[in-house]
């Protein structure tokens, strides 16, 4: 009946999907979703469904989306009528309707259409739109799980997506790196430091899944820092360590962190920050796997703040805590406090709270947590009573000042009303008794007494393996005890039952006299026992202790063998083995490995070559003989420089560097890696951490990623050494610090400067604008009227003029005779005069074209424009974007031009200053304000200035 | 990564299901449903729960379950913390998460998990985003919606999608440009029985509501930076500002949002508002017990302490309580075995007091165990800490913004033993 209505149901739903009404389609598609959503089968309308794919509603469209994705497996053939709707919709010039085909279309799990999907999934990978190409590394993945054959291919794409600098598509790349190619840690080496500089900028997911990936290849690539004689550039800490270096300096050369290393460090540190537990997560174990020792204190007061989050994060966050807490328990010692439990805790929080508080457990604070624990052990919640009762034993058996007091404690638990509570004490004692027993043999009394009383087995089988192993301490009660116990033996649980026979096989051996007939009875009920495992052991008991024919050599070792001494128990924390996983992951939280875990390697003995990382840009391609200007300027602009600051002490290095820019081509003396080697040494010496040093330091990675292995970049590496010297020299100084960043432009210019110019050339603009200004209203102009507009085509007067094109008009009633500019021009900017027109009928007009020489700024030009009666003053004031010559350069050379231009004018330099006017001349008119925004390193480096 | 999601009543009835990679059988919510009866309370199911091929991760969240199907490796705090967002996009949109709202929406509920998750992977989890792309249901859009037939669904790319401030769509225009922020602070502590501070530190968080036109570029700075131990900020704020400058700089998103959360740790004496004295006792013989509770100001800063509750976990054995409170209305609830004494301002004149006999199940044993008090209070226009916000500065925009800042201090987890 139910069926049959469901059928009727979808019947309507069927004749709705085919009516016209698009909002009857909606309406049925809406109820549709509703039945996938409550997981009715809804399959058999596949059919009607499928034919709204290309409605225009895009409500309805998403909904069928969703339809499909959900069926398509089941139904693969009637799934294929929709694939060229998709196919079509990946043209589209809408960005989210192109990502929203390909999301479908690589959900659609058909194998036949994997072709098909490669083939978007490449293309997708190279649109313009980063949206796209997110997508596109999503259905990366989606792809390798429907056909893992495809690893090759896809491997390709991955490879081209990691280069990609959006933020966007970086999370997701990486993401897909993990799921299909793991393994291909050679893919990350070169986006290695570009990953490492845009992971603040990444989405928060993103974030969480670089760190991961990060932390896999920085176990792999460098060497450990955890070694004593460790040198780190954080430089507080170097006299420190360099008195203890003298001392061993000759075992081992001292270990010095890879710079990459100390980069992936100090740009995931700032995310500890991150409102996404997660992220935090994800940082502090990256911190914990990689960071030296001593600078793995940060994480711990980020981790005792997620402690305030939810339920599920606390308990997450927790175990990873009792993991290290282990390790080391200095880091969570001060945040003690923190893990105090609450009565309204959840059982499993307060379980984790209680294992970390035992593990900071020491002498010092050992009295505060066993006070603490006190409370715990009166709490409402029995099985957190009996876990702490446990804490309290291996606290007991840890810090051996308070054995004593604890055992005391619990043996006043033993008078406890509650059953678990007391059973657990006696579970405890007995493994306290074991390291020191035979000091108590009056608690072990008092056990017996209680042993009437006391109904849980193991509560039960610990008291009676006490009677048995002690039973020379309290020879009268133990018999008495196994008496009682053959009393009730049959309706004991088995492992009661096992330790009476324990307790009777190790009475007979000591005291056969007493005990003789009541362990052979207790061997007899034994002997027919339901369980296996008892009748085993009886069996085994009995042939050991009773000497008969049949029991050779063994029964002389009897008392040897059960009265051996045991060695006592080591209580430790159920976190100890956990390590082995990587914090952090669900194999840590599970203690078991889970499909897909990437076991992290251990350090690498010797670091891998380090220059894998080092990425090269492609040079623009320089044409041949084109002029070299401006090369011998350097030289002096420098010496300027120095003259400015008057320090004697550099007049060397000052020609040094001088004499090495003007001879940059040939200048072959010092290998690459050399150079950025010292680069780095300066860097780590210098002790200050003002802010204009790290802009600098900033500017010095960029450069490090854009080392071009030519001579120039050589010098360009040198100069840098030498700039970076220097603020050794005075880095206390703020100012001098801005000078030495304007010194290190200044040769970067020089160096480059040509460089760029070679590849300067103009091209046309992409768009001139039609309208025209106003130079001269008709009123003002007495019957003659003047527009302007500019051309930007490059002028033919003269390189360093704007060219303008001049529209002249007579609206007067009669001819205009001798229109010309004065020669005076009052600003004295070089005009290039249009040629006087002799006569100018009424109505009509004339174009001519004139260039003026702005001089790079945009100060306006004056001039008169005169009449055969008239001189009207007029002026020309160009916007900033006329003033520039349109040219063609790739994206890394604009990004390189784009730093050094901002710098220069967050330095408030005087652009004059800097060896002709580039920085002007570089911007790219439209295109170039058009890339600002697009520019990811230029948004980062608009960030580490603060501007 | 997140392979299903399953919504699971507190009863037990799996009412929503979607997948985002095959179709996996609602027969794996089986595991989750072994977990949750041997938990008994809701609270105590474990968060990962395994089964032979797939991982449960869950998280319960206003009387919901959200029970998450992984497959291979993947942090656990990932998915956890994006199950919380998902709550709180669901709490966003429709005013509350819960399973009749849930029910309603279904399809936004539907097109909503479609767009935040891309076979497993978070694609848009920023509420303003995602309210480009799908718009919230009001009761005027619901309206015009059947009668035009036009959609809840966006056409075009969110702006904030593609920018590198995610966060925030362009072109908010409003008439009345106003900035406000709440600066809440709770206090979290533990007081032993003679009234002595175990533990205590103060958890404050800023909440903003922005609502101001165009790319607003907001600073804000504190008289007394130094206080804050501990902070976590919204992903609109420049941290290196902070770090230079200890000036919080951002451009905010729109709407209410939480700009940061700070630790003030309890090396800086914590202020503790009130005092507890209780004292509850249980007769070894007759079945019955004694309670008397009186509560009054400590360190209040001369504000007045506003809705002032005190709750008791009673023993089991409690059977009824027969009390006297000379403010305020108690309660007592014999099936939780919760005593809740609602006593609302506090009086510092005439300290209300709760007092009077409980009955016990007799027969039973005295209860060993001594229960505890959470205390809940609120006291308006105070930050206990003494954190103070400067001022607040707006560039970028010409308009000028009203401004304003509330302080509320509140008790978060505080508790009295007994």
């Amino acid at each position: 009946m139910l069926n049959h209505c469901f059928l009727c149901r979808n019947e309507d739903l069927k004749e709705m999907l085919e009516s016209s009404k698009e909002s009857l389609k909606l309406e049925a598609m809406k109820r549709i979703v509703g039945l996938i959503a409550k997981g009715k089968n809804a399959s058999e309308l596949f059919p009607a469904v499928v034919k709204n794919v290309a409605s225009k509603n895009i409500e309805l469209k998403k909904l069928v989306y969703v339809y499909l994705v959900r069926y398509a497996e089941e139904q693969q053939d009637l799934a294929l009528l929709s694939i060229s709707t998709f196919q079509r919709a990946l043209k589209d010039p809408n960005q989210l309707i192109r990502a929203s085909a390909l999301r479908v279309l690589s959900s659609i799990r058909v194998p036949i259409i994997v072709p098909i999907m490669m083939l978007s999934i490449k293309e997708a990978s190279t649109d313009l739109s980063p949206y796209v190409r997110k997508t596109a590394a999503h259905a990366i993945q989606k792809l390798y799980s429907l056909d893992p054959d495809q690893k090759e291919h896809l491997i390709e794409v991955i490879e081209k997506l990691l280069k990609d600098k959006s933020t966007l598509v970086a999370g997701s790349v990486v993401m897909a790196f993990e799921e299909v190619c793991p393994d291909r840690i050679d893919l990350i080496h070169k986006n290695y430091r570009k990953l490492c500089n845009l992971l603040v900028d990444v989405e928060e997911w993103g974030q969480v899944v670089i760190i991961h990936m990060l932390t896999r290849y920085a176990r792999t690539q460098f060497v450990s820092p955890w070694r004593e004689d460790a040198v780190f550039d954080e430089n507080s800490e170097k006299a420190f360590y360099d008195s203890e270096e003298e001392r061993r300096v000759e075992q081992s050369k001292p270990y010095i962190m890879d710079p990459d290393h100390r980069l992936l460090l100090r740009n995931t540190k700032p995310l500890l920050q991150s409102r996404n537990t997660a992220v935090v997560m994800a940082v502090s174990q990256l911190y914990w796997h990689l960071a030296p020792t001593h600078e793995l204190s940060i994480i711990t007061k980020s981790l005792v703040r997620l402690l305030r989050s939810h339920r599920e994060v606390q308990y997450i966050v927790l175990q990873n805590i009792a993991t290290m807490s282990i390790q080391r328990k200095g880091m969570f010692e001060p945040f003690m406090k923190s893990f105090y439990v609450r009565s309204t805790d959840a059982t499993h929080i307060k379980t984790l709270k209680l294992e970390i508080l035992t593990n900071l457990a020491n002498e010092a604070n050992i009295s505060t947590i066993l006070r603490e624990f006190q409370t715990y052990v009166k709490s409402q919640d029995k099985a957190f009573a009996a876990a702490t009762i446990q804490a309290i034993g291996r606290c007991a058996t840890n810090i051996s000042e308070v054995t004593d007091t604890c055992l005391n404690g619990l043996v006043l638990l033993l008078s406890n009303r509650d059953e678990t509570v007391v059973a657990e004490s006696v579970v405890v004692i007995k493994k306290l008794l074991q390291t020191q027993p035979s000091q108590h043999s009056d608690i072990i009394k008092h056990m017996a007494k209680l042993f009437d009383n006391i109904t849980v087995s193991m509560a039960r089988a610990s008291i009676l393996w006490l009677m048995g192993e002690y039973c020379e301490h309290v020879p009268k009660i133990a018999p008495d005890v196994l008496r009682k116990m053959a009393k009730t033996f049959t309706s004991e649980e088995d492992i009661v039952k096992l330790q009476t026979v324990n307790l009777a096989a190790k009475l007979y051996l000591t005291n056969s006299k007493q005990t003789k007939l009541l362990t052979q009875y207790i061997l007899n009920l034994g002997k027919y026992d339901q369980s296996y495992d008892i009748r085993d052991r009886t069996r085994f008991i009995r042939q050991l202790i009773v000497p008969n024919e049949k029991s050779g050599a063994l029964s002389k070792y009897a008392r040897r063998i059960l009265m051996a001494p045991k060695p006592a128990p080591v209580l430790q924390s159920a976190f100890k083995d956990r390590d082995r996983f990587q914090l952090g992951t669900l194999s840590h939280s599970l203690n078991s490995q889970a499909n897909g875990y990437l076991e992290l390697s251990d350090w690498p003995a010797v670091a891998p070559d380090q220059s894998v990382r080092i990425v090269e840009v492609v040079e623009p391609v320089k044409e041949a003989g084109a002029p070299v200007f401006g090369k011998s300027k350097p030289g002096k602009s420098d010496e300027k420089f120095y003259s400015d600051s008057e320090e004697e002490e550099e007049e060397e290095e000052e020609g040094s560097s001088s004499e090495d820019s003007s001879s940059s081509s040939s200048e072959e003396s010092e290998s690459e890696s050399e150079s950025e080697e010292n680069s780095d040494d300066s860097n780590k010496s210098s002790s200050s951490q003002s802010d204009s040093e790290k802009k600098k330091k900033t500017l010095k990675n960029k450069k490090l990623q854009q080392q071009k292995p030519d001579s120039k970049d050589r010098t360009k590496f040198f100069l840098m050494h030498i700039v970076l010297s220097f603020s050794n020299q005075f880095v206390a100084s703020c100012r001098c610090s801005l000078l030495c960043l304007y010194v290190f432009l200044v040769c970067q210019f020089d160096t480059i400067s040509w460089d760029v110019r070679v590849s300067l050339q103009a091209s046309s603009p992409v768009f001139v604008p039609e309208t025209s200004r106003e130079l001269l209203h008709r009123m003002t102009g007495k019957g003659l009227s003047a527009q302007y507009r500019f051309t930007r085509q490059p002028c033919i007067y003269g390189n360093s003029m704007v060219s303008l094109q001049l529209t002249l008009s007579n609206s007067s009633d009669q001819a205009l005779e001798n229109i010309h500019i004065s020669e005076k021009s009052s600003t004295g900017q070089n005009i290039h005069r249009f040629n006087a027109i002799e006569r100018l009928e009424p109505q009509a007009s004339v174009t001519v074209s004139m260039g003026v020489d702005f001089n790079d700024s945009t100060q306006a030009a004056n001039f008169q424009l005169c009449t055969k009666e008239d001189e009207f003053s007029v002026s020309i004031q160009p916007a900033v974007g006329e003033l520039l010559l349109p040219i063609t350069m790739s994206e890394a050379d604009f990004t390189k031009e784009q730093i050094y231009n901002k710098i220069t004018k967050t330095l408030k330099l005087n652009l004059n200053e800097i060896p002709c006017g580039l920085s002007v001349w570089l911007a790219n008119d439209r295109l170039g304000t058009g890339n600002l925004f697009k520019n990811n390193n230029l948004l980062k480096c608009y960030k580490y200035l603060n501007i | 990564m997140i392979h299903s999601l399953f919504l699971i009543n507190n009863a037990g009835d799996l009412f929503l299901e979607k997948h985002w990679k095959s179709v996996i059988s609602r027969s794996i919510c089986d595991y989750f449903f072994e977990a949750r009866e041997k938990a008994v309370e809701p609270d105590n199911v474990p968060p990962v729960i395994r089964s032979p091929h797939h991982y449960l991760i869950n998280i319960y969240r206003e009387k919901i379950f959200f029970v998450s199907v992984i497959q291979t490796e993947v942090p656990p705090l990932f998915v956890i913390e994006f199950l919380h967002r998902v709550a709180e996009t669901f709490q966003d949109y429709f005013g509350e998460c819960s399973e009749t709202t849930i029910k309603d929406n279904v399809v936004i509920v539907y097109e909503l998990l479609e767009e935040m998750l891309d076979n497993g992977f978070p694609l848009a989890t920023e509420s303003n985003i995602l309210k480009e792309l799908i718009r919230p249901p009001t009761i005027l859009r619901s309206m015009v919606n059947t009668i035009t037939g036009s959609s809840n669904v966006g056409e075009t790319l969110p702006t904030g999608q593609l920018s590198s401030i995610p966060w925030r769509r362009a072109g908010v225009k409003y008439t009345n440009n106003e900035a406000y922020f709440d600066v809440v602070e709770e206090i979290d502590a533990i007081l032993d029985k003679s009234g002595t501070t175990v533990f205590a530190e103060i958890q404050g968080v800023i909440d903003a509501c922005v609502k101001l036109s165009g790319m607003p570029d907001l600073s804000l700075s504190f008289m007394n930076p130094r206080l804050l131990d501990d902070v976590s900020f919204h992903p609109c704020v420049r941290y290196k500002r902070w770090e230079s400058e200890r000036v919080i700089s951002f451009i905010p998103p729109d709407g209410n949002f939480q700009l940061m959360s700070y630790h003030i740790s309890a090396q800086n004496l914590v202020a503790i508002p009130i005092y507890v004295k209780q004292n509850i006792s249980f007769f070894e013989t007759g079945s019955s017990g004694r309670l008397d509770i009186t509560v009054g100001p400590k360190q209040t800063m001369g504000k007045t302490v506003e809705c002032l509750v005190v709750t008791v976990h009673m023993p089991k054995v409690v059977l009824s309580a027969n009390l006297n409170a000379t403010q305020g209305t108690y309660n007592y609830d014999p099936v939780t075995k919760i005593l809740l004494w609602d006593i609302g301002k506090l009086n510092p004149q005439k300290l209300p007091n709760l007092k009077g006999s409980l009955s016990l199940q007799s027969g039973a044993p005295k209860p060993e165990e001594s229960p505890s008090l959470n205390i809940d209070l609120k006291i308006q226009q105070l930050a206990i800490s003494g954190l103070k916000v400067n001022r607040l500065d707006m560039y970028g925009e010409k308009y000028k913004p009203f401004k304003g800042v509330k302080y509320v201090t509140k008790a978060g987890k505080f508790q009295v033993r007994t």
